[in-house]
């Protein structure tokens, strides 16, 4: 019996482990450390075509340009190639912390998750983009 | 006895197996927010206040 209890409290000790593991997902790997730097350099390019309207945040998680008209022309071709760096970083990023918490398949729920904060967290006069594919301004 | 004993194993193993299935969606906002703050300094480590951006559109 005693033997028993003891048996018991193991498994109940390493059965809570996980739990609290859980509780924080683990975004500080060698690889999501990067790409989060990757995508702070990116916006510090960006900042100004967010706030101008050129670039909006879409409704999947990636960035956009979603007026290019607003970006003289001698800066679209690196503006585009940026969004692409980043969205490139994004997919990468959502994708790492899904493998990396041991759940590859998670990635998608990662990106929706991810998806929601960008827009939540936007800041008044940047465009995001609706489910539908309307943009909207903030 | 013994097989009162598996039972609550068997429960214990189960729990502890969905715990892990499910996206834990509280947590990955958590690891978002913090991504977010950083990629677009929102909020940066230390002085606690918001970074100040060179055009900020106000509300």
């Amino acid at each position: 019996m005693k033997s028993l209890i003891r048996l018991l409290a193991v498994v109940i000790a390493l059965s809570a482990a996980p739990a609290w593991a859980a509780a924080d997902l683990q975004i500080n790997t060698p690889a999501i450390t990067q790409l989060r730097e990757s995508m702070h350099n990116h916006f510090h390019q960006l900042r100004d075509y967010f706030a101008s309207g050129a670039v909006g945040v879409t409704s999947d998680g990636l960035l956009a340009v979603r007026d290019a008209s607003l970006i003289p022309l001698d800066q679209r071709q690196a503006v585009n190639a940026l969004v692409a760096e980043d969205n490139q970083n994004r997919r990468a990023l959502y994708r790492e912390i899904a493998r990396e918490n041991g759940h590859p398949e998670w990635e998608n729920d990662v990106r929706a998750t991810f998806a929601q904060r960008w827009i939540d967290r936007s800041r008044p006069g940047w465009w995001y983009q609706k489910p539908n594919g309307t943009w909207v301004q903030k | 006895m013994n097989r009162t004993v598996l039972l609550v194993l068997a429960g214990l193993m189960t729990g502890c197996v969905t715990i892990n299935i499910y996206f834990p969606a509280a947590a990955a906002e958590k690891a978002a927010d913090k991504i977010i703050d950083e990629v677009w300094q929102l909020k940066p480590e230390g002085n606690g206040k918001p970074a100040q951006p060179k055009e900020e559109s106000k509300p």
